[in-house]
């Protein structure tokens, strides 16, 4: 399969990931390799198959509506890369 | 000491002719003096883990001790342990310290072991010879030059090199069993659901799945005994009895019905590794075992259809990392999108990035159907080979790798050679059976350097792991290679 560089631009930006002009080149090579190699299974007959999830085809177990966690904030923010005043920074994002 | 069994460790340690703070010591003298040069450990926290030794000494004074208690046990780096530095190999988390402890971590905690450090692994645990990690490569103990597999390469190395008593890792696509195989050690990953995932770091979160790793397959019994268990934290861990993994052991194999998959003896394997698997299936029948012929024709989709489900889940696990709350933030950016944008970038390396890529593209719109469905429905087609299989026969054989480790950048430019490193191990996870990895002899030696291990993989129907460690415990009662030691060491 052969990907364009709009192609990866458009997916990196997708995936919030800066990739600058030669970074899209190189990335549109591998990539195109790795879709070579998932192409295989194109032509494999699938209709009528269930897809699959989970081996043991189990059903998702519902607990009781209660609060199980316990306030942590402050271990939590110790680990954030900027707070202030028992909030997250970020960029302004609201004018 | 250093050559004991688990078993034997805990006896002394329990007859009190050694102390858990003794042997953590000597472990981590062991571990300051080699790993500068085999990088098989992130970080390691003396202190912490005598104190641990110190209440597992006492524990073992008042005669409260577990199979485990006192033993060293290293911990694979995408493990959360509370106030450890937790960075899954990735430049991403490299300052973050863990605010609680993973279910395995809490397991082995209760369990009295010590916690003797977290092991290097490929980042975010996508790669196959350990060199996708950001604190750098790990060397494989019988040959410097040479990978330890991965993405538990850290581990792999650590045990074969006696850096630890015993370790865990994490196996999505062979991540346990094929850097066991490429070190010389034995390790298993467990029917998926066995263990829980919660607190270990999520790569593909339908296929992750952790199990032990050490130097036999009654080690790994022991070990399975405090990992396995029920924890309501996972959705997808499974309501399962407790049981003994160590209970059948000593079972003789007389009648045992072993079947030997056309597709994986075809191609692909180099000759030494192929020799060695027939050295060791050829020990199976002096044993009692019968050899059944089977095939797993869809097995051959594994690759395609593993580097879309694992990319595709991974892509939406690591959207999380978006330089907030916590992990790498970018030092200068412009605006919201462009914070996202650049510490995504920089925190995240190469393989890493390739394989949020794939996702990103497999679940965009308009692609769903023809590929995560697609797959999803191969998937179940790969399963059910392994159901017809298991009709005919009890356990299945193969190689666990094509071929010895390969190489420190052999296969460095190359992504789909890498990924096909793990042609015989990625069906196993895509039909959430248990498998296995052991050594069964050496390759062939080259320039100068001794053979490097060949392991075995056994694969087990679900839910059948006491089967597989009877299986892989009676070769090891009837051949040494898994007590074999690099040089050096």
């Amino acid at each position: 399969m052969s990907l364009t560089n709009a192609d990866v631009q458009k997916v990196a930006r997708l995936a919030r990931l800066a990739m600058s002009e030669a970074e899209i080149e190189s990335a549109r090579a591998q990539l195109s390799g790795i879709f070579d190699l998932i192409a295989e299974m194109q032509a494999v007959d699938t209709k009528g198959i269930a897809p699959m999830s989970h081996a043991q085809d189990v059903s998702q177990r519902l607990r009781e509506d209660v609060v199980t966690e316990t306030n942590q904030r402050e271990a939590f923010q110790e680990i954030a890369p900027q707070v202030e005043a028992g909030l997250y920074l970020v960029p302004q994002v609201i004018e | 000491m250093l050559n004991s069994s688990l078993q034997q460790l805990g006896s002394a340690l329990r007859a009190r002719k050694i102390s858990s703070v003794e042997l953590t010591q000597l472990y981590l003298d062991r571990i300051a003096a080699l790993n500068p040069a085999l990088n098989a450990y992130i970080t390691t926290k003396a202190e912490t883990s005598l104190a641990q030794a110190r209440a597992a000494d006492a524990l073992l004074a008042g005669g409260k001790a577990q199979a485990l208690t006192g033993i060293p046990i290293a911990q694979k780096d995408i493990f959360c342990a509370k106030g450890w530095r937790t960075t899954c190999g990735s430049k991403m988390l490299e300052n973050f310290i863990a605010p609680y402890d993973a279910h395995v971590i809490e397991q082995f905690n209760n369990a009295g072991a010590v916690n003797l450090g977290k092991t290097n692994m490929d980042e975010f645990a996508m790669g196959s010879s350990n060199e996708t990690s950001h604190f750098g490569t790990v060397k494989n103990p019988w040959d410097r030059n040479a990978v330890p597999g991965g993405s538990s390469g850290g581990a792999a190395c650590a045990v074969a090199a006696r850096l630890c008593a015993a370790a865990t890792g994490t196996d999505t696509g062979g991540s346990i069993r094929q850097p066991a195989a490429l070190c010389g050690i034995s390790g298993i990953k467990p029917t998926y659901g066995t263990v829980s995932r919660y607190g270990m770091i999520a790569f593909a979160s339908s296929l992750d799945q952790a199990g032990p790793m050490g130097r036999s397959a009654e080690d790994l019994a022991l070990m399975m005994n405090v990992m396995a268990g029920f924890d309501e934290r996972d959705s997808t861990s499974l309501q399962h009895d407790k049981e003994d993994y160590a209970r059948d052991l000593n079972k003789p194999l007389s009648g045992l019905r072993i079947g030997l998959p056309k597709e994986f003896f075809a191609e692909g394997m180099s000759s030494d590794v192929a020799k060695a698997i027939e050295a060791a299936i050829a020990e199976y029948k002096k044993l009692g075992a019968t050899i059944v012929d089977i095939s797993l024709p869809n097995s051959k989709l594994s690759v395609p259809v593993y580097y879309v489900l694992a990319p595709a889940e991974a892509s939406s696990n690591l959207s999380r990392f978006d330089g907030v709350r916590y992990g790498y933030r970018a030092p200068e950016y412009t605006d919201l999108a462009d914070m996202y944008e650049k510490s995504r970038a920089q925190g995240f390396g190469a393989e890493v990035k390739r394989r949020i890529m794939i996702g990103t593209y497999v679940l965009s719109h308009g692609y769903y159907d023809a590929y995560y469905l697609q797959a999803q429905k191969i998937r179940r087609l790969i399963a059910q080979d392994f159901t017809e299989a298991y009709k005919k026969c009890d356990v299945i054989m193969g190689p666990t790798s094509p071929s010895t480790a390969f190489k420190l950048g052999e296969k460095g430019d190359d992504p789909v050679q890498m990924y096909l490193s793990d042609i015989y191990t990625i069906a196993v996870n895509l039909a959430g059976l248990p498998g296995m990895s052991i050594p069964c002899g050496f390759g062939a030696a080259s320039n100068g350097n001794p053979g490097m291990p060949v392991g075995l993989q056994i694969i087990g129907n679900y839910f059948d792991e006491a089967r597989m460690l009877n299986v892989a415990h009676q070769y090891q009662l009837a051949t040494d290679w898994h007590s074999r030691a690099p040089q050096g060491i």
